[in-house]
């Protein structure tokens, strides 16, 4: 659980610095936050980071954060290690979080993790050994009303079940990009047996009553 | 049941365009300079009357914290909208930003307005990446129709508002903790006082509004605060958007009048309890913080903040967590606590020592592997967190274990005595 | 001024207190961990929750402000039950370790635990393990046992202006630490041992070396810079175990360097403990009568004009009178106490102090340094410096070589030729100086121990005069002296005489053959060539230089093995206390010094410390008011002439190692190894613990 500390040494980068493109990303992040407080940038730019080294932030690349934003390090160390999403050691192509807070448990949690585990043969916390998958648990992301749910990479996989978690990964594995969003064929937030709500709305401009 | 004339959120389950188009078409934008020329105070005014109460949890009243900002001042000030949505079971400001994000962004320049700030954040949760990507280009739009920006719906007011994406951390939605995160440093909570309207972003003064709080404003002020004062009741007025998840029929989330009857909101739109009524054990009626209500109490209540809190529980964030007969409540609850202490700052002592102390007994707890005494001892460690933390996660982490111990005692003493009767190596 | 209620005592407080504060002024004592004054307030360990009337939960006092009609309680139930149960919190995960933790005896945990802790736990879980870190050689952690106040991240970034150390992680697992192996790089590093409320943070020299209730505590001055700190010295047994800081507002607040806290085992290393003869080119060991004959002897078959003395820099002033009055009785007139050629002395007092005082560092508004590197010459000095600076009331410039000295500093360049542009007020900068109210200029002495030296010092005293930085209540020149006994020997003119020679000419002499003794009190010079044909009489506790070349040496006392006298940089004279006695047949320098006087028959007209003090202050006024400083009188001073374009190098180049203790110390040649030369010993790799 702890991120607190980094990767042995081995397959850590040991240079980083943002690409031509990242460069003018970055410029575009910094300019929403007033002169003298551009460390406000810093979660952005670390994120930015984080995607241009792979999913994951080695050491370089938060030194090169900190100096683009003239913040110590340390500090860069410590809201890195703070921020859930940003990952202080490699993950695979595809990072499965699979969400078991309560919600998503009382609607099957475990039958997705454990789905996930069975097809990617791999626990909690690993990385598949092609280095395409790692499997991690998550706290509450948020879609509660669509349980259980996983988010991989950018992506929220919702209403799943032991099968539908299954066609997903496999999808991924294929090489696909299987449809984010309800895997059962709802929509949205909106209840399964059909609307309850937003039925009578006049089409066009709505008047007040 | 709430009429659709009365719903605020036309476009909750995104049906329709989420972009300007289709926000005008809904009547967003509509003359939005008119309702800035009636005055900052006529906002304030028109917001406090409306009995608008914030709906990130708390409850406060949305007028009365603009109103805490300071009247004249030369520094500038910001708006800060909390869109960190987190709290388990809650995943309504989800829906407004990437279905009905104008409603968001024109309240926010109705809001900003109002306190006299010409900057707002929305400081999104990271996780929801197409949420932030919906309202950023629907920004994007507000600002090429010259509703934002410079001389803003030709009101004369300039106003920039911006999406600040956070990276993981549910504090952050304590609101001076959100502000320390936007300031580039870690989500932990500040010392109060001073409180944001004296200072707040960059030490300036600033007011935090939840998404829906906002996203509200301009719709209460177009109908007029007697049309949403009439909904629900006194002091519990307005439509609330509600989250219904966990074992329902049909889990959703859904728009309706404040107070309605639990029964009648899961009934009405979610297809009902898994199992019918009478297979319900328990409901977490406002987001994971909330003490949990037993069957008995469920069947009457009513969902609003002064009808939740009068049986010791709250209205929170308005997400329903319900829970049938097949729930090991016991295992139900130890996952809040495990959800709190991962999600503790570590800042101050009793949460960062606290949390994870609950967790480990309540892991116990849950086979049954205490004593009895261990309840208590249990209850009495969640009141030394309860009320001597920075921020009020230390009760939100204290709350549904103290929820579980009041309704549910009887079960934890059951495992305990059932797992004292088997002989020690069966149990193991 | 808010009144508010305590306990139903009413007591009035300064705007701007706290309600901790308050509790004060009421004569409750409050709890805490993480509060310290001299830090910004966290208040995360809760320690200190009070009630107040009308708050709902109790608040956390001492980040309270307090304010008028404010009713607080301290001794409620409420009040009870929140220390209790925070108390419970902070040791359910703490190590049962106390009897072999090096912070047992002085705890504050332990010692709170004591008036607010259960008399048995409650916590059946498996206690929290982390890792330890390796902070270098200074600091030793046992990270179980940190209770997350966050005093040594908040000493580190904001007093010490390194922010190496932070907290990573979050919740239960948030960690102190610099996340990357890296060792905490500052010279105040050591204070956050004193700081850090439990044993996580601990002396790694002073790792399971005693305990405190053994030692024996005496109240000291520092001499390993020209600051004085004020410190106390423990001991035990006869052996210095460990030097901590003592409280002086006007000096070090509660702070100690680095160097003058680790040097200490230079306390045991390489002592002369005997006195020694040089018999056939080789030093003998001898019995103290043979010696003192031997000098003797010498000095009584050579002319005065032949003979001379130097004052090194650890030199106490009773010591260095002592020299100076036998000597001249004798009628010598070489005397010099500028080691490092240093052009300071022999005009007004003002010229060579650092006038403006260290807390007065915090009135001015505008610094000039030449030629000084604060950080390392006295990293206290530089702590004041940034204190004002972290104010934004403060605007820095120097010249000289770029360093980074913990707070914004303008650049002016390295070109002494910047000091001439701003006499003629020209330089760009001139108008930030023409500007403030209170400026200042220091001139280290980078600046003054050049050919140049006493052009320099002119040009100082010039910027200072021309920029209105001396008038009624500001002086605003100052000299960093950087030698503890430096500034004392210059308030006794232990300097040429009329007819006398200096350093250069007594080293001149001693290699021509003029100059025959050479008498070495405690002076180790950097370049001993000059002094191979000269008698030397070398008298100092350490074999460092002098005692190399010496013909005869006097083993005499360490800083704190006598009673001595120092006059700090600002002029001020404080008085240092035996806490040990001096090593073997080592002496007390003036007694030294007056037994020989009585065998040359010149007997010194003092027979114990009072009436030799007592000379002193008549002699000086300086040694008359102990601990005080006077405003020196602006008088003439410095040296006409032009100024060299050679750019400035600071006199210090390795802060670790800069007289004969620390450069005995294993400890400083360890930080020397990994802070200057960057190199990384085997110890920053160890591991401890479940390290890795």
């Amino acid at each position: 659980m702890s991120s607190a500390s980094l990767p042995a040494h081995g397959h850590a980068p040991t240079e980083f610095s943002f690409s031509a493109e990242n460069q003018a990303t970055a410029k575009k992040l910094i300019a929403k936050y007033p002169s003298g407080r551009e460390a406000s940038a810093v979660i952005p730019l670390l994120d930015l980071a984080q995607r241009q080294a792979g999913g994951w932030l080695p050491r370089v690349a938060m030194d090169h954060v900190a100096k683009v934003l003239d913040m110590p390090p340390m500090r860069v160390y410590e809201v890195a290690s703070f921020y859930t999403m940003f990952n202080l050691k490699p993950v695979g192509v595809h990072f499965v979080q699979v969400c078991t807070t309560t919600p998503c448990w009382l609607r099957g949690s475990d039958q997705v993790v454990h789905a996930c585990k069975k097809e990617l043969g791999i626990d909690l916390g690993e990385t598949t050994a092609d280095g395409q998958f790692t499997l991690i648990e998550v706290e509450c992301l948020g879609a509660c009303v669509n349980a259980p749910m996983v988010q991989i990479n950018d992506d929220f996989y919702e209403d799943l079940d032991e099968a539908s978690t299954v066609k997903v990964l496999q999808a991924l594995k294929a090489g696909q990009k299987p449809a984010t969003g309800p895997q059962n064929g709802r929509i949205r937030a909106a209840p399964l047996g059909g609307l309850t709500s937003l039925t009578d709305l006049p089409t066009g401009k709505k008047e007040p009553s | 049941m709430l009429r659709d004339q009365d719903r605020i959120f036309t476009n909750l389950y995104g049906t329709q365009d989420f972009g300007l188009a289709g926000a005008q078409a809904r009547g967003d934008w509509d003359n939005t300079k008119a309702l800035l020329e009636k005055g900052r105070e006529w906002i304030i005014d028109e917001t406090k009357k409306s009995g608008l109460r914030g709906r990130g949890g708390a409850g406060f009243s949305t007028g009365m914290k603009w109103s805490f900002m300071p009247k004249a001042s030369d520094r500038p000030h910001y708006l800060v909208v909390n869109a960190d949505e987190g709290e388990p079971g809650t995943c309504k400001d989800r829906e407004i930003m990437r279905h009905d994000p104008h409603k968001l962004i024109e309240g926010c320049l109705i809001a900003s307005f109002a306190i006299g700030a010409k900057a707002c954040y929305i400081y999104i949760r990271g996780e929801f990446w197409l949420e932030g990507n919906n309202l950023e280009r629907a920004i994007d739009e507000a600002y090429a129709a010259g509703l934002v920006g410079k001389n803003a719906c030709g009101s004369g007011w300039d106003f920039e508002i911006y999406v600040h994406r956070g990276a993981g951390a549910y504090i952050c939605g304590e609101e001076t903790a959100l502000i320390e995160s936007l300031e580039g440093r870690k989500g932990q909570p500040r010392l109060k006082p001073p409180f944001p309207a004296g200072a707040g972003l960059y030490g300036l003064p600033t007011t935090v509004n939840n998404v829906e709080s906002i996203a509200v404003v301009p719709t209460i002020l177009r109908r007029g605060a007697e049309w949403f004062a009439g909904l629900g009741r006194p002091n519990n007025t307005g439509t609330k958007l509600f989250c219904i998840s966990g074992h329902v029929n049909n889990p959703c989330t859904v728009e309706e009048e404040m107070g309605i009857p639990l029964k009648d909101l899961l009934d009405k739109h979610c297809g009902g309890v898994r199992g019918g009524w009478d297979n319900l054990l328990a409901v977490i009626p406002g987001g994971s913080s909330v003490p949990v209500l037993p069957k008995s109490i469920c069947d009457t209540v009513l969902m609003d903040f002064d009808s939740l809190r009068a049986e010791r529980s709250g209205l929170g964030t308005a997400a329903v967590i319900v829970m049938d007969q097949s729930t090991d409540i016991v295992k139900a609850i130890a996952r809040l606590s495990k959800f709190y202490m991962h999600e503790s700052c570590g800042q101050c002592t009793p949460c960062r020592e606290g949390t994870g102390w609950m967790w480990r007994v309540m892991e116990r707890m849950v086979k049954g592997q205490a004593d009895i005494g261990e309840i208590d001892m249990l209850e009495e460690v969640s009141r030394q967190i309860e009320g001597h933390t920075i921020c009020a996660l230390g009760d939100a982490a204290a709350w549904p274990v103290q929820g579980l111990i009041r309704h549910f005692r009887p079960e934890m003493e059951r495992r305990i005595l059932e797992r004292k009767s088997v002989p020690a190596q069966a149990a193991e | 001024m808010p009144k508010l209620t305590v306990d139903g005592i009413e007591v009035e407080v300064p705007a701007g207190a706290t309600v901790m504060q308050a509790c004060e002024a009421a004569g409750k004592e409050i709890p805490r961990f993480c509060y310290h004054e001299r830090l910004s307030i966290a208040g995360n360990c809760r320690m200190c929750l009070v009630e107040m009337e009308k708050a709902p939960k109790p608040i956390a006092s001492c980040a309270m402000p307090a304010t008028d009609n404010m009713v607080i309680k301290t001794d409620t139930p409420v009040v009870q039950k929140a220390r209790k149960g925070v108390m419970e919190f902070l040791l359910i995960n703490h190590p049962l370790d106390c009897p072999i933790c090096d912070q047992g005896g002085e705890c504050d945990l332990q010692d709170q635990a004591m008036a607010y802790g259960r008399d048995g736990s409650r916590f059946h879980e498996n206690k929290r393990a982390v890792p330890d870190k390796n902070f270098g050689p200074l600091i030793k952690t046992f990270m179980n046992r940190c209770i997350h106040c966050t005093r040594c991240v908040r000493f580190i970034s904001e007093v010490a202006g390194a922010p190496d150390l932070g907290a990573t992680g979050r919740g239960e697992h948030m960690e102190i630490g610099t996340f990357i192996e890296k060792a905490v790089s500052s010279e105040l590093s050591g204070n956050i041992i004193d700081l850090c409320p439990v044993g996580a943070l601990t002396s790694k020299p002073y790792a399971y070396a005693a305990r405190s209730w053994e030692l024996r505590k005496t109240e000291s001055v520092d001499v390993l810079d020209a600051v004085g700190a004020n410190i106390r010295v423990d001991v035990r047994g006869g052996e210095v175990m460990r030097v901590l800081p003592r409280l002086n507002e006007d000096i070090n607040e509660e702070w100690l360097a680095d160097k003058s806290r680790y040097s200490v085992d230079g306390l045991k290393k390489r002592r002369l403990d005997k006195p020694y003869v040089r018999k056939n080119g080789k030093l003998v060991a001898v019995e103290w009568p043979e010696a003192l004959g031997a000098v003797a002897h010498k000095l009584t078959q050579t002319a005065p004009h032949k003979i001379a003395a130097l004052a090194g820099d650890l030199v106490d002033a009773e010591s260095t009178f002592a020299l100076k009055q036998l000597f001249t009785s004798l009628g010598v007139t070489s005397f010099d106490c500028r080691i490092d050629g240093a052009a300071i002395g022999g005009g007004a007092r003002a010229g060579y102090l650092f006038n403006t005082s260290i807390a007065g560092i915090e009135q001015a508004d505008v610094v000039l340094l030449i030629g000084s590197n604060p950080r390392w010459e006295a990293p206290l000095l530089n702590a004041r410096l940034r204190k004002r600076y972290l104010t934004g009331a403060l605007t820095v410039a120097s010249v000289g070589p770029q360093v980074d000295l913990t707070y914004g500093v303008e650049d002016l360049g390295n070109d002494p030729q910047v000091l001439d542009s701003l006499l003629e007020g020209t330089h760009p900068f001139a108008e930030v100086l023409r500007g403030a109210k209170n400026p200042m200029v220091i001139v280290g002495m980078g600046a003054l121990t050049r050919a140049d030296g006493g052009a320099n010092l002119a040009a100082a005293r010039g910027i200072a005069e021309a920029y209105g930085m001396i008038s009624d209540g500001w002086n605003g020149f100052n000299v960093l002296n950087t030698a503890a006994g430096r500034v004392g020997a210059l308030d006794l003119d232990f300097l040429p005489q009329p007819g006398g020679r200096n350093l250069a000419g007594i080293l001149a002499g001693a290699a021509s053959g003029d100059v025959e003794i050479v008498f070495l009190l405690g002076a180790d010079l950097a370049d001993t060539s000059a002094l191979k044909n000269a008698f030397v009489i070398y008298q100092g506790h350490h074999g460092d230089s002098g005692a190399a070349v010496a013909d005869v040496i006097l083993p005499g006392a360490a800083y704190t093995e006598k009673d001595g006298t120092y006059v700090n940089l600002e002029g001020r004279a404080q008085r240092a206390q035996r806490a040990t006695f001096p090593v073997g047949d080592a002496r007390d320098d003036w007694k030294i010094l007056r037994a020989l006087s009585a065998l040359i028959g010149k007997t010194l007209p003092f027979d114990n410390l009072g009436e030799l003090r007592a000379l002193l202050a008549q002699t000086a006024p300086s040694f008359a008011a102990v601990g005080q400083v006077t405003q020196a009188a602006w008088g003439p001073f410095g040296a006409a002439g032009a100024l060299s374009t050679a750019p400035y190098a600071y006199a210090i180049s390795d802060y670790y190692r800069t007289d004969p203790i620390s450069r005995a110390s294993e400890t400083m040649a360890k930080c020397s190894a990994l802070f200057v030369q960057g190199r990384q010993p085997d110890d920053l790799l160890e591991r401890v613990g479940t390290y890795g």
